[in-house]
């Protein structure tokens, strides 16, 4: 279980007060859950996702999981307590190859070309196209998506956070990325806590956590709070119209 | 025969377990200690000056010949012209390296002047590394030069890798080409301490339709020191390549100075250079995975030289 009690996370700026991003962010991603946590662009989602990694460092707060304090832990002790993390950008590598990347994410050095090509498999590769290439430019920005999250799938933590996984992909793509969330969802312990906008991936959350301007504006079962959220009878409705005119798009 | 030291620094210069198969020549601290010939490849002491011709009959493929030179005694100092006639259509590998392990407190140098004539249609892959050891505090230098003249249509593959313990290299390559001849370079340089770093390529791509492709990839730490200078000429009509990517690490300097030259209004030149440090985000992606941050310095500069 992860919990984020009052945490904040502010920025210096030009003038002499500081830019607040996440402003006393305190909620539950409970055991075996799908979360998804929404918002318009520059809400500080992302800044969010990257807290609970621990890429940056709360101004105040404080972040649990499993009851353990991790605020001030190091990104390699929450990954090695069961925390894994899928860039909105993934990163591109020389020389690092898909088959290398997976075998870091499971820990295993031995872990054998059929086992990593079943991950490439789960997210609608064709392993054996993939599986000696390297992780640089050479593949599109869905590949690299792909594989970002077979990584994800490889280490098999208890906690898997997603930082939009829909951003910088096009809508075919989109739909069979879709298919492996689904998947996902249905196959995989642990819990799941998704950066999104978009509508798909709000339809499979267990819970959803709309968060607007820094601070978390609803949260609730996703049965509840979806057909509100899509029928615009939410208070939060204008905040939706905006991120559903701009769904897609990455964020900051 | 060889004593344990020399096995050991020969299998990290040559890959080699045991006596390799095929056409061989090793030589250790000065001198020739062991050689085969086969029906196709025959090697012979030249007569004039320290080194070997090889000759590799026309048409011979699947054959290897692997010329390796071990220092295990310091102060040792020499000059090895080594020459490679590879006749037509042949098809070969060629392992060469060398591998010092000083010891003492005298310098340790080793100057292998190599050059490759390949008649028409010849292809080889030519594999050479360079390992240097030693608690001593004489210096362990290496200074290989390679000429390298292909006739209509000969392809030559060349991989280069210098990973640890060589003080001080200046390494030059100068290669012709004649029509459709192709040549590949592949450099793989570490540097560490105070070493230091020289690789000098000049080609002249003299026929229609030849080809180059020069890529060399470093690491530089510590204090260390690199110079990548690479000069194309295009003659003719033809395609040349040539790029330098180098991660700088600690204090060291990195200087690429990659120079095309184009005498063909056809002749299309490319050449790229990047220096940089490792970028943040790959760090963090790795720490993600539970490396700690050295791990994941070390994995990413293991790909990046693979």
């Amino acid at each position: 279980m992860l919990e984020l009690r009052n945490v904040s996370f502010e920025v210096p700026s030009e003038n002499s007060d500081n830019k607040i991003i996440v402003n006393n962010v305190s909620f539950v991603v409970p055991d075996d859950k799908f979360v998804v946590i929404t918002g318009p662009n520059g809400s500080g989602k992302s800044t969010l996702a990257k807290l609970i990694m621990g890429i940056e460092k709360p101004t105040s707060g404080q972040i649990l999981f499993d009851g353990v304090d991790i605020t001030e832990m190091s990104i390699t002790d929450r990954a090695k307590m069961g925390i894994s993390f899928a860039f909105q950008q993934p990163v591109r590598f020389k020389g690092i190859r898909v088959l290398d990347m997976l075998r870091l994410a499971s820990g295993k050095a031995s872990l054998s070309v059929s086992e990593a090509c079943t991950y490439l498999a789960r997210v609608g590769l064709c392993a054996k196209d993939y599986i000696n290439r390297e992780i640089n430019s050479s593949l599109s920005g869905g590949e690299l998506k792909r594989i970002e999250i077979a990584s994800v799938m490889a280490r098999g933590t208890r906690l898997s956070v997603f930082d939009e996984p829909e951003a910088g992909i096009d809508l075919w793509s989109f739909q069979n990325l879709i298919r492996v969330f689904e998947n996902m969802r249905e196959h995989t312990h642990g819990s799941i806590l998704i950066i999104s906008h978009q509508e798909r991936i709000l339809n499979i959350a267990d819970e959803i956590v709309l968060i607007s301007g820094g601070k978390v504006t609803t949260h609730g079962r996703a049965d509840t709070i979806l057909p509100e959220l899509l029928a615009g009878t939410s208070s939060d409705m204008t905040l939706c119209s905006r991120f559903h005119e701009e769904g897609g798009k990455s964020d900051a | 025969m060889l004593d344990a030291v020399q096995r050991r620094i020969l299998e990290e210069v040559a890959d080699l377990h045991e006596t390799p198969i095929g056409a061989y020549n090793i030589r250790a601290n000065g001198q020739s200690a062991e050689r085969q010939t086969t029906a196709n490849v025959d090697i012979v002491t030249k007569a004039d000056r320290s080194g070997i011709d090889v000759h590799i009959l026309p048409h011979t493929t699947n054959e290897s010949v692997h010329i390796p030179v071990v220092i295990s005694e310091s102060g040792i100092e020499e000059i090895v012209y080594n020459d490679f006639y590879v006749g037509e259509g042949a098809d070969v590998v060629i392992v060469a390296g060398c591998g010092i392990h000083n010891c003492g407190d005298q310098d340790s140098s080793h100057n292998g002047i190599h050059r490759f004539f390949l008649s028409r249609g010849a292809r080889i892959k030519y594999v050479e590394k360079h390992y240097g050891e030693g608690d001593g505090n004489g210096q362990n230098i290496m200074n290989p030069t390679t000429e390298v003249y292909l006739e209509e249509d000969a392809v030559m593959e060349m991989e280069t890798v210098q990973i640890k313990g060589v003080d001080s290299t200046d390494r030059r390559m100068i290669a012709t080409l004649a029509k459709g001849a192709k040549l590949i370079v592949r450099e793989r340089l570490m540097t560490h301490g105070q070493q230091s770093a020289i690789s000098y390529y000049h080609v002249d791509m003299n026929g229609e339709g030849c080809s180059c492709d020069l890529v060399s990839r470093s690491v530089a730490r510590d204090e260390s020191y690199q110079k990548f200078d690479s000069l194309i000429v295009g003659n003719a009509p033809c395609t040349g390549h040539t790029e330098c990517d180098a991660i700088i690490m600690d204090s060291a300097r990195v200087l690429a100075v990659p120079q095309l030259d184009a005498n063909n209004i056809d002749a299309s030149l490319i050449h790229e250079a990047a220096i940089g440090k490792i970028a943040g985000e790959q760090l963090i992606k790795l720490m993600t995975l539970g490396l700690s941050e050295a791990e994941a310095e070390e994995q990413i500069i293991q790909g990046f030289l693979k």
